[in-house]
């Protein structure tokens, strides 16, 4: 790790009202300018990685919310996460995660077909069965909030189903590709095809390679960067990037990632021209809002947006979203307090550190709540399924939508 | 630090508030001064005003010395416990509890953050002008400590023109009411003036009342460049002399100016030596007629760039100069070691210059912004920690800023306090009767010398 990266901290405290985890703690151990202080002296030598240790370091979102606040550039979020991905270079992946990491979620078609007993699970029926009877109380709890987070799964993943070729309507203004994150595929269909459906009415051809494999968060949550830059170099390959305007996607997660290759693979030209291209799809929509409004209709609806971490702090994307919002006749915006604090959600951390997790989600649901809205619109699908299943359980008149599904609605409807 | 003394503190805030483990330790050894740290015996975070006096009787007894600490953002090492005591932090005792529209006043737990407070008096159209620049997780109780200044001081004055009540649990855990809701009292000696500023060292505020205002109409803001900094500094003077007040009277100097262009882009020119962003506030009438004012006394000055923000996203864009004047000069290099010496408004000028001057002669990177209409400058050290030469120098230059400083009949400190960090030059600026007279009032008030010891003197 740069050392320079930790003595760039002039410990000035900006970031503290912006961690979740400070702010629900009080704790100096808590929040980013601790972290920062507790990764720089274990490299000092002064701390050591205890258990208590890694406890605190592994408090930490990596929401980066503390990256926007910082003044002197520090990421507090990455440091941590850096910090961790070299403490598992050194120990090497355990079975499960070498399972998971390298042979499940680099594969589509593997983990296409791990699901396919999920969707099986829930059209038989045995779903319901199970949570009326609260089978799951049974199962380590991990297991059962992993099963209380799934939602309806569509019939087959978008992957097998979208066309690879969408041809632009009207005239085609340029080519953009694709890239399909898996959780948009196994579970947001609709989303994703809202996407395509927006992309190709405003002009553009649409093409979804299909052998497009996982950007490789997952890997970087499992702090395994090998993995990291085998699904870099993939992926740059496959979308050789001079056949495209540019590379769009509509999962902030994928987009926080894709947009690194570049860094990831230390500057490679073809990874950092990929990078350049890449655009989250509020960028490329928002860039187009004159020819959006006129396929606009009105909706008479009252809207809150949550700012997902990888798209407000990762991406530095906060105005187009809500520009586009309000760009429908007819829309109540209500801006979110502190809607671009983390949802709770964050990666797998509301199963790992499920207490955290639940009382910095409670803080968003209580901000929720307060805008009187009944859609939050939001743009990643982390934030989907961790605020559909808490609006669903404790806000139920709250629906939880994509940015690209309220478009779609507006464009579809009537009048 | 003994176990027994240990237990009693987690018998009175509970086990999850008493933090002695080496990672906690370690963390509340610093606080956002440079180059001081030393670790704390044990942390406590106390929920109420009770607790605070119970943890005091104890330490009290006990002979063990306690440093209160809000969110350890001061400048000057105040929060920092160099004899392995205890660090009591305030964060948790958060409420607001009462904004009085009748007579003006709000009342907050010690650790309410200051935006939080200005968030809710605005939104009753109420105003509490003290804005520090780390309004945004700075205490209520650190921002009384240190007597906090912010960017509307010029007409609105400090943190300590709006205390008006303190409650103040003293070194032997008893409780000492001061002040209250009167807008007059002469009630014998002014305790809360007296606390106020006190660093800690004389008790620990456990509720505070402040004074509110109206809050203003409208407000302009104007920024203008200036090719010579004797006319933007001459400017400052005759605004004043001018009788406008304005709220904002803020300056960059050229080295600002070019970290804060590279930085943010925000089209500064990088061939004037000073920048002026001006803030008038108020009823619409006055502040148009100010801002008129203004703009004669500039332009009579050469400037060379005069704008007015039409729009408050205009405003918003005029202000990100000064905004980030701050980060862009931390980006340039790791350790930043960002001064507040203050003078005469009218010795602005020349205070500048000598800076530059001490900067060019040591071989340092100094950026001066700051409160132009206070006389207020930060001088700002752009320096790396692990350059024990360069470290040096930075030490010996801001030695002879501050002696210059007080030549000039200005002081060491404008708003971060004494703490450890200015505790040499103190003895300069007040000579030792005044030594000797704080140190009276610190042994009334804590005759065993636990509150906060080694601080200010
Ligand atoms: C980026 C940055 C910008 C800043 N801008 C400004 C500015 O514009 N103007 C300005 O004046 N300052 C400024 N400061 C300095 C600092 O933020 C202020 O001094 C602030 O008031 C400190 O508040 P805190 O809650 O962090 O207190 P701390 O730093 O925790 O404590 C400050 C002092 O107060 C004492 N204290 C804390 N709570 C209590 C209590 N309840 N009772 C008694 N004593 C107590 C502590 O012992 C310590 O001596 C800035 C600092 C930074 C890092
Ligand atoms: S991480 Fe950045 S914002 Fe936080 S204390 Fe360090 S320098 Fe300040
Ligand atoms: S990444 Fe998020 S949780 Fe982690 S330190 Fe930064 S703000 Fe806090």
């Amino acid at each position: 790790m740069d050392y320079v990266k930790l003595i760039n901290c002039m410990r000035c405290g900006m970031c503290l009202p912006h961690c979740p985890t400070y702010k629900e703690t009080f704790l100096e151990t808590a929040s980013p300018r601790g972290r920062v202080a507790l990764v720089r002296k274990f490299q000092e030598g002064e701390l050591v990685d205890t258990e208590q240790f890694l406890e605190y370091v592994s408090l930490c979102l990596d929401c980066q919310a503390c990256a926007s606040a910082c003044p002197c550039g520090v990421n507090a979020g990455e440091l941590v996460a850096e910090f961790r991905c070299e403490k598992k270079s050194g120990q090497g992946l355990s079975i499960i995660e070498n399972a998971i990491l390298r042979q499940l979620v680099p594969h589509p078609d593997r983990l296409e077909a791990a699901t396919a007993p999920l969707r099986l699970y829930q059209l038989s029926g045995l779903q319901k069965l199970v949570r009326s009877l609260g089978l799951m109380k049974m199962f380590p709890a991990a297991l059962g909030r992993m099963e209380s987070l799934l939602p309806t799964l569509p019939d087959a993943p978008l992957r097998k189903t979208i066309d690879e070729v969408t041809p632009a309507q009207g005239t085609e203004k340029g080519t953009v590709g694709f890239f399909l994150g898996c959780v948009m595929s196994l579970i947001f269909s609709e989303a994703s095809l809202a996407t395509v459906e927006l992309l190709s009415s405003l002009g553009y051809k649409v093409v979804t390679p299909k052998d497009q494999k996982c950007c490789g968060a997952p890997n970087m949550l499992g702090h395994d960067f090998e993995g990291v830059k085998q699904a870099a170099r993939f992926n740059t390959d496959l979308f050789e990037s001079a056949a495209y305007d540019f590379i769009v996607t509509d999962c902030g997660g994928c987009g926080a990632e894709l947009k690194k290759y570049g860094h990831h693979l230390d500057g490679e030209e073809k990874a950092t021209a990929f990078s350049s291209k890449v655009r989250d799809i509020s960028e490329i929509l928002a860039s187009e809002s004159a020819a959006l409004k006129e396929k606009l209709k009105p909706l008479n609806l009252k809207v809150t947006y949550h700012d997902p971490c990888h798209i407000a702090h990762c991406q530095g994307i906060r105005s187009q979203p809500r520009a586009l919002i309000n760009l429908i006749p007819g829309i109540d915006f209500r801006e979110l307090p502190e809607a671009d604090a983390c949802c709770g959600s964050a990666g797998t951390y509301n199963i790992e550190k499920p207490e955290m997790s639940d009382r910095v989600l409670a803080r968003k649901l209580a901000n929720v709540e307060k805008t009187g809205a009944d859609y939050l619109v939001t743009g990643n699908p982390g934030c989907l399924l961790q605020l559909k299943k808490a609006m669903a359980e404790q806000l139920p008149q709250v629906k939880v939508i994509h940015v690209t599904e309220l478009l779609q609605m507006s464009m579809n409807a009537k009048g | 630090m003994e176990k027994t003394f240990i237990k009693a503190l987690s018998d009175i805030v509970g086990e999850s508030y008493t933090l002695t483990d080496k990672e906690s330790l370690a963390c509340y050894g610093y606080d956002s001064t440079p180059e001081l740290e030393s670790k704390p015996g044990v942390v406590v975070l106390p929920g109420n005003l009770e607790e605070i006096s119970r943890i005091m009787a104890l330490a009290h007894d006990a002979g063990v010395r306690v440093t209160p600490r809000g969110s350890g953002t001061n400048l000057s090492g105040g929060s920092i416990s160099f004899d392995a005591g205890v660090i009591l932090q305030t964060s948790r005792m958060n409420r607001i509890l009462e904004i009085d529209e009748e007579n003006l006043t709000a009342t907050v737990e010690t650790g309410v953050v200051t935006s939080a407070l200005h968030r809710e008096v605005e939104a009753k159209g109420l105003f509490y002008p003290p804005d520090p620049g780390s309004m945004n997780i700075s205490t209520m109780g650190g921002n009384v400590a240190e007597n906090s200044g912010g960017l509307r001081g010029l007409k609105y004055g400090v943190t300590d023109d709006y205390v008006m009540g303190l409650k103040t649990v003293l070194a032997n855990g008893e409780l000492l009411k001061t002040g209250g809701k009167v807008v007059k009292d002469v009630a014998g000696y002014n305790l809360n003036q007296l606390l106020v500023s006190s660093e800690g060292t004389l008790g620990i505020f456990g509720e505070i009342t402040v004074k509110l205002i109206p809050k203003p109409k409208t407000k302009k803001t104007m920024l203008v460049h200036f090719p010579q900094l004797e006319m933007a500094a001459l400017t400052v003077s005759h605004i004043i002399a001018a009788r406008i007040i304005p709220a904002t009277l803020e300056f960059l100097d050229r080295v600002t100016i070019k970290c804060v262009e590279d930085y943010a882009h925000v089209g500064l020119p990088l061939d004037v030596d000073a920048v002026l962003l001006i803030e008038v506030d108020g009823h619409p009438a006055q502040v148009e007629e100010d801002a008129e004012g203004i703009r004669q006394i500039c332009e009579r000055h050469n400037c060379s760039f005069f704008q007015t923000a039409a729009s408050a996203d205009e405003a918003l864009k005029l202000a990100t100069a000064r905004r980030v004047a701050l980060s862009a000069l931390a980006r340039v290099k790791p350790t930043t070691i960002l001064e507040d010496a203050t003078v005469p408004r009218s010795c602005i000028a020349p205070m500048v210059k000598l800076i530059q001057e001490t900067a060019k002669k040591y071989n340092l990177t100094i950026g001066t912004f700051g409160h132009a209409g206070d006389g207020n400058l930060h001088p700002t050290c752009l320096t790396d920690e692990r350059d024990q030469d360069e470290i040096k120098r930075a030490h010996a230059a801001f030695g002879e800023i501050f002696d210059a400083t007080i030549a000039m009949g200005g002081t060491i400190t404008g708003e971060h306090g004494v703490g450890v960090a200015k505790k040499k030059y103190l003895p300069k600026l007040v000579g030792e009767s005044g030594i000797k007279v704080m140190r009276g009032i610190k042994g009334a008030f804590d005759p065993k010398g636990i509150l906060n010891p080694g601080k200010i003197f």
